[in-house]
Order: structure tokens, then sequence, then C-alpha cells
């Protein structure tokens, strides 16, 4: 069958009309499909949700039991069949619990990767390539000039600075799923053993992380109430990246704005937020990964769903693979 | 080069002086030679080398990519060098090693103009994304990382235990890549000593006359000049040789050839640079927003020559020939002064008149009622006081004219910096004016520091509080006849200028008080400020 019959962007997002179900929609809907937790892609109020166990888990703790009428659990490999289509979740290694959803039918098979990124991420599995007609590709860092640089070497640098303003708090803003518990695992990695604060918006999920075995170490609040006020000079301390704005980061002591985010290549964007020391440090593709992904699965076309789409869909022209933008509308240009 | 990259990124983004002056120390500390000399001369600007145009590393990258990713990255990006930076794929082949800055400042200098291209582009290969970055910017003459060369001065000053002044005193005689500078600095060499006769010698400082500072002090042991608003200089003629450097040491001569030419003072002299004409010539003196249209520039068109003629209205001497004269006393410093200055070109020298008084109440009204408006106050200088580098307290003082006071109504207000950035603390803030659509605010100036940490939790929660509308980083907060946030804000000066909606634009503004007394209502109309200015001249 034609590829758009199967699935097709309509107003709440993705839809299949085979199945009669959305994937990753951004309003409530009768069935929906869910790539991973990231408030733009898993939305409350849906009447019954198919995702993995993390993400069904990791919505739970954000929006309550409630959270959705009825839900079931995704294996990773396992085929589930909605009416006479076939889904399948697929590691894509974007941030604990986060899938690709390959849909199928009459011998046509897309994949949606949702969120996806390539490096190795000690909070979760790695992406897997999976052979398909249409691959549906996010672009959030869709660009040529977007090339991350080797986390080990951004941690490397968090790490010096603490060693070179030692009076300093080192205030990090990271996005409070994924992101930040990703963060606090690689300084982990090479070999800082001292306690790592956190903002009480990251504490749940930074709980739920280490309950799935991930190792953060030694966590504690980065406030405990007026009457226990410490400054954490020479600490790091993790909140999410509007925290360090508000009155929250005052209490610290001459707290250095740090940034973890695969925006913070770009000067400018590190200097209009005020951030003192950018870290690149993305769940995302670069440039370079998301063009080796589409040669390395070869789709025979692709679908680019948010972010620099036309720079990507100039790229798959000059590459001669039949590219489309989709224009989905709701999902975060900002991505992280 | 990538220590080199790495302390210009965080350089850029360090909003704090005194972090600054750290990393650059860490930097000089850790980094060879020649490699932290060209490093110095790049921030202070002495660096010469033939510089690429920015067309130039546009081709090198469109050889490898498509026109129409370029365009889309470059528009995304926004600065040419760092778009290149980031977007340059080195071949699979080329192994990635890091290039000492020194070579590459080497190896650009020597290039000729036909080498230049391959030999970027053979760098860029080989370094990673920040040493790009860094050589771009190197190469097309454009650092702007927010360091002056002063600061530069301050970080060498700290990281040898030295006086900033010895720094200064050194500089001119000593050019890039600065060895002998940081052997001694680092205790492994002497003094270096100059070839020329020490060519730039750091200025003597007044302090501010604070509160009744003045009464214990017999004002017969000190003579009082006007104090002109103009910039400080110092002009050297020393072996043949003839500059004339600001306050700070930077050179400026090539922006003002008039003064370089008749420059035949034989000696090295202090004071202030400005325009239109000397007392000699009978002509008024230029005002500071005068004297700008001359500063900051590398050269000087012959307009610019004829409208903003420049002189310098001198108050001291240091050398007089080769000799050194700054152990003598102000009194006789000057009556050598007065005898150069006949001598000199009257268009271009006149001599700063001394302001007879009596006692400090009688200069106190003098100060209050200067007779020319480009006059800020009165100094007062020791009769006995040798000339000594840098701020002593006692010999020399300043006692500038009262600022000028509005009342003014918050309108806008941004984030800060570094310590600040949880606050609101850089502030608009308008007066009253009466339009097409009846009265209504506009903004007159911006100021960002004049108020207390306590005043700065006051003015936040304000903010915070009442915000109508958010533009990006900048939240516009209520300003309306009946509420709104009045305070006083204090400033040098007024100047006329069409950049600003107002007409006007003030000098120095800072917040002097709250006013949470005041409605904004009551706040001051822009009439009040066009009367501070005067008619048009």
């Amino acid at each position: 069958m034609k590829p758009d019959a199967l699935l097709y962007p309509a107003p709440k997002g993705l839809y299949c009309e085979r199945g009669d179900f959305y994937i990753d929609p951004v309003q409530p809907v009768e069935r929906a499909l869910i790539t991973h937790g990231h408030s733009d892609h898993a939305r409350a109020g849906h009447g019954h949700v198919l995702a993995t166990r993390e993400t069904l888990d990791i919505m739970r703790l954000r929006y309550g039991e409630e959270f959705c009428g009825g839900s079931q659990i995704a294996r990773f490999g396992e085929t589930i069949a909605i009416g006479d289509v076939r889904v399948r979740f697929h590691p894509a290694g974007h941030v604990l619990g986060s899938a690709q959803i390959a849909v199928e039918a009459n011998g046509t098979r897309i994949v949606v990767s949702g969120d996806y990124k390539r490096r190795p991420d000690p909070t979760c599995p790695p992406f897997e390539p999976v052979a398909c007609d249409v691959f549906i590709t996010e672009a959030t860092f869709g660009l040529p000039v977007f090339h991350h640089p080797d986390d080990k070497g951004e941690v490397a640098r968090l790490l010096l600075s603490l060693r070179q303003f030692p009076e300093r708090a080192h205030v990090v803003g990271a996005y409070a799923l994924g992101k930040a518990q990703r963060l606090i695992a690689l300084i982990r990695q090479q070999g800082y053993t001292e306690p790592i604060h956190i903002h009480g918006a990251l504490a749940k999920l930074c709980e739920y992380y280490q309950s799935q075995g991930i190792e953060l170490g030694d966590i504690r609040p980065a406030t405990l109430g007026p009457e226990n006020r410490q400054d954490l000079a020479g600490s790091i301390v993790v909140g999410p990246p509007a925290a360090f704005a508000e009155r929250w980061s005052r209490r610290f002591a001459d707290p250095l704005a740090i940034f973890a985010s695969g925006w913070m290549l770009i000067r400018q964007r590190a200097k209009q937020r005020g951030v003192e020391l950018p870290l690149v440090i993305s769940d995302h593709c670069d440039w370079a990964e998301l063009t080796a992904t589409i040669k390395e699965i070869a789709p025979s076309e692709l679908w680019v769903t948010h972010g620099r789409e036309e720079a990507l869909v100039r790229w798959c022209q000059l590459q001669g693979i039949p590219a489309r933008p989709l224009h989905l509308v709701g999902y975060e240009d900002e991505g992280e | 080069m990538k220590a080199f990259a790495e302390l210009l990124d965080r350089l850029v983004l360090t909003p704090q002086r005194n972090a600054k002056i750290r990393l650059l120390v860490d930097y000089f500390h850790s980094a060879p030679d020649p490699s932290r000399g060209y490093a110095l001369a790049a921030i202070a600007g002495t660096l010469s080398l033939n510089t690429v145009k920015p067309a130039l590393i546009r081709d090198l990258l469109l050889e490898r990519m498509d026109g129409v990713l370029f365009q889309y990255s470059y528009d995304y990006v926004g600065d040419l060098a760092e778009t290149v930076s980031l977007a340059w794929e080195p071949p699979a082949e080329v192994a990635p090693e890091d290039i000492p800055l020194g070579e590459v400042v080497e190896r650009l200098q020597k290039a000729g103009r036909s080498e230049v291209r391959s030999l970027v582009r053979e760098m860029l290969d080989r370094l990673d994304t920040s040493g790009r970055f860094a050589l771009l910017k190197l190469a097309t003459g454009g650092l702007r990382i927010g360091v002056s060369a002063r600061l530069a001065k301050q970080a060498l000053a700290e990281m040898g235990s030295r006086e900033v002044t010895e720094i200064e005193t050194l500089w001119h005689g000593l050019e890039p890549p600065y060895r002998p500078l940081f052997l001694w600095l680092t205790g492994e060499g002497e003094m270096p000593l100059l070839k020329t006769p020490a060519i730039f010698h750091s200025v003597m400082l007044a302090t501010a006359v604070g509160e009744g500072e003045l009464d214990g002090l017999d004002p017969s042991d000190y003579a009082a000049e006007w104090k002109w608003d103009g910039i400080r200089v110092q002009l050297a003629n020393v072996g043949g040789v003839r500059r004339l450097y600001s306050r700070s040491g930077d050179e400026i001569s090539s922006a003002f050839p008039e003064i370089i030419e008749v420059a035949g003072i034989d000696g090295v002299i202090d004071g202030e640079l400005l325009v239109g004409g000397t007392m000699r010539s009978n002509r008024a003196t230029g005002t500071f927003a005068d004297l700008q249209q001359r500063l900051n520039r590398k050269t000087v068109s012959r307009k610019l020559l004829d409208d903003y003629p420049a002189f310098i209205r001198a108050y001291d001497v240091l050398f007089s020939g080769e000799r050194d004269i700054r152990p003598e006393p102000f009194h006789v410093r000057r009556g050598a002064l007065s005898a150069l200055i006949e001598a000199a070109s009257p268009q271009h020298f006149d001599l700063s008149p001394l302001v007879p008084f009596s006692n400090w109440k009688e200069l106190d009204e003098l100060r209050a009622k200067p007779p020319d408006p480009v006059i800020e106050g009165v100094m007062l200088k020791r009769l006995d006081s040798p000339y000594l580098a840098g701020r002593s307290k006692g010999p020399w003082f300043k006692w500038k004219r009262a600022p000028f006071n509005i009342d003014a109504v918050l309108m806008y207000a941004q984030r800060g910096h570094g310590k600040r950035s949880s606050y609101y603390s850089d502030f608009t803030f308008g007066v009253w004016t009466e339009g097409e659509d009846g009265t209504s605010l506009v903004p007159v100036g911006k100021a960002y520091f004049g108020f207390t940490d306590a005043e700065l939790e006051i003015l936040d929660r304000f903010v915070r509080d009442n915000t109508v509308e958010r533009f990006g980083p900048v939240r516009a907060v209520r300003a309306e006849p009946d509420k709104g946030f009045v305070v006083e804000v204090a400033f040098e000066g007024l100047n006329r200028s069409t950049r600003h909606k107002s007409g006007v634009a003030m000098r120095f503004p800072r917040i002097a008080r709250l006013r949470p007394d005041k409605l904004p209502r009551d706040a001051d109309r822009l009439e009040t400020l066009q009367a501070m200015i005067g008619p048009p001249t």
C-alpha cells in the first residue's frame, strides 16, 4: 500500500487510519502510541496508551495515576497487532524508555523514530536501525553546523571549572527527564564522587532512574528549606534550565551559570541566556549522525517531523533520496 | 591552539572582570612561549597579521559544501567565522591535531598572498571546532571578546605580582611575542631593558573629594585648575619618535595626525585632548559629543579634521627633553610646561589655566558655576607634589560639578549577568512627553547600577510582580500615571541624539535613589531634559 495511506499527519498528530491510533498526539485521543516521556510527545488524557514500561512509569510520575484511561506495555521487538496493522517498538537511545515505533500493513513498513540519538548513553539502550520503506525522522539539529563534540570533553570542562573557581556554586541547567540523569551519570563515569545537588523538580525522576539500576551516585537535595541554607560553593547543582534565572539560584555562592544542551554549540545562544559555561551535550543526533543514520537505514522515502527540516530535505535531494517535511505542529522546536 | 581557543570561548561568556583576569592568568601561566605572547598580542590588539578577507573563508567552505545548505547555516548562526568553524568537515584521512598558536601566527605572518588560501584550508582541516573558530577570528582580525588591552595588562600584573603601572611603562617598548616580559613576570628573568627610552609613562590620577575632606586642608597648599570634559592623553616626542597615548597607554597617534605633525615639544607632556579652538586662538572649546566624532577611529578624513580640529590643553610635564622632571614639585613642573607650550603651535596647544581662589567655599561656588559648558568641575593639585604614577590619595583631587538629576519611570527591565543573572538589574526608564496620541512615556536611558543590593531586591520584586509583556529576555513593566515605579536618575551630561527616539542621550546614567513615594505622573517631562541641553547649536 502507499505509505500515505498507512500513516499521515492530522491536526491531532500522526494518524494511522487502519488501526485508528495516533503516534505522540498533541491532543487527547482515544488510542495513542507514545515514543517517549518528554512532555511534548507524552501528554495526559488519552483513552488508551501503548508505550514501553519505562515511558508509562514516567507518565505516571509526571501526571499521576490517572494519566490515561488504560495502558498497555510494549516490549522491544514484540509485534503487537492493532486491527490488521502490526506495530513494533525498538530502542531509540534518546532517554530511558524511548522507542521508535515501526508500523506495518500490507507489506509497507514505516518507522516513526520519535526523538533519537546515536551516541552511547549510560542511561538507556542504544538506537537500533530498522529497515523500512519510510523513515520518519526529527531534525532538531538538522543543520550542517551541528557537530556535537565528545561528551567526555564537555564534562571535563565542567570539572576543570570546579577547580578553577572553587568558591562558586556550579549551577547546571539540564532538562529534567533524561538530560539531567545522563549528565550526572557522565560526571560519575569520570570519577567524580562528591555529592551532586539537585533541584526539587528533578527528584522523582532521578529516584526513578536509580530504581531502574542507573548509577547516579550520591545525590542530595540542593535546598533544605530556609533554616538549612547551604551555599554549595565548589559543588555541582543540577536544576531545570529555567531555574537559574529564578530566585532559587540566589541562595548559592556566586552561581556560575552552566547549561547542558546541544544548542550550546552556538555562542550567541549561550550569550543570550547568560550562560558562562556552555556544555554541548545533546540527546539528539547531530548533523553527521542524522545523515549517517539515513544512509544506513536507506529508506525509499524520508519524512521529517520537526526541527530544521528544510536543510535535511535539501540534503536528501542532493543524495537523490525522496524526502518531505510533515509540518507537524505542537512539538517544541527547542527539543531540549 | 586548543588552550587559546578554550580561553577565547570562556572569555566571551564570562561577564565578571575578576573571573576574566583569573582565566587570563591561568592561561599565561600554563601556555608556552611564544604562544602565550601571541595570545596576549591578539587580545591587546598588537598582533599584526596579513588579514584574510571574510569572502575567502566563505569560498573555502563552499569548495566542500552546497550553497543552499551554507545559506541555511549562516542564516541560523549569524556569524561567518562561527558558521565555517562549525560546518567544516575535515577529510577522513586528516588526523586532527593541535597546532600551537605560535606556529599558526608565524605561518600566517610568513605566507604570501597566494599561499594564504591553502594555508588556512590546511589548518582548518587539522584543528578542532574551537580551534577553527579561534583561527578564523585571528585571521579575519576581529577577536571581539570583551577584554581590553587594559584588562590584559591587569592580568599580567597579577601574574607577576607587579603594579599595572610597571606593565604600562614597559608596554610600548616591547613587542610580540613578549618573551622577556613573561620571563620577568615568572621570575625567570630580569626586568626587560627597553631599547628606546620608555615611551609611555603611567599617568598620575586624582581621587574624588569626599564629604568634608577638604576641611582639614590648607587652600594655600593647592593650585586649582578646571576639569575639562575631554580625554586624558600623554604626548611624547623622544629621540625623534612622536606618540600620542590614551591614559591607559593605548596608542592613538593615527587618529590625531594633526597633533603628531606639530608635536615638536621635546619631552613628554600630560594633558586633556579636546576639539574646537585653543584659548590662544580665541575659539570655543568643543563638547565631549564633538570630541566623540574623533574617537575610536583608526584613520581620519579631511572633513573630520576640518570640522573637529583637535588640540591639547596641557597641564603637566614628565620629561623635559631627556630629563625626568617627575620628582620636581608641581609648581616647578608647571613653570617648565608653561615655557614649552609658549613655544608650541598656538592652534594645537594651550596651557590649562589656573583658577585663583582663597578658600574652599569660594572654589565650591566656582565649581558649581563654571565659565565654560565643557568644564565638569575643578582639579586640586598640591603645589609641592611630585608626579607619581597611579592613584595616591592626597596630592591630586578631582572635585566634580554635581550631577544632573531627574525623576523617571521604569519601563523595561532585563536580567543581569553573572552574579546578577537571577535579578532584573538592567533598567530602561522614561519621561513623559506629549505626542499625537496624548501623553506617553518615552525612554531616555538605561542604567544598571547606582542602587544598593537591598534596593535591587525591591526593583527585582517590582519587575516580577508587574510584568505586562515579555520580549525575549526583556520585560515591559507597568508604567501608567498612577501605577508604576519612579526612580531618581543621576547623570553627568546630556547630548542630542538622532539614534534615540527621545532625541537625547545621557552620559553615565545611574539610579541614584528609589522614589516609591512618588507616582509616575509626578516624574519629569522630556521638555525638562531638552532645556538642560540648551538651544540647538
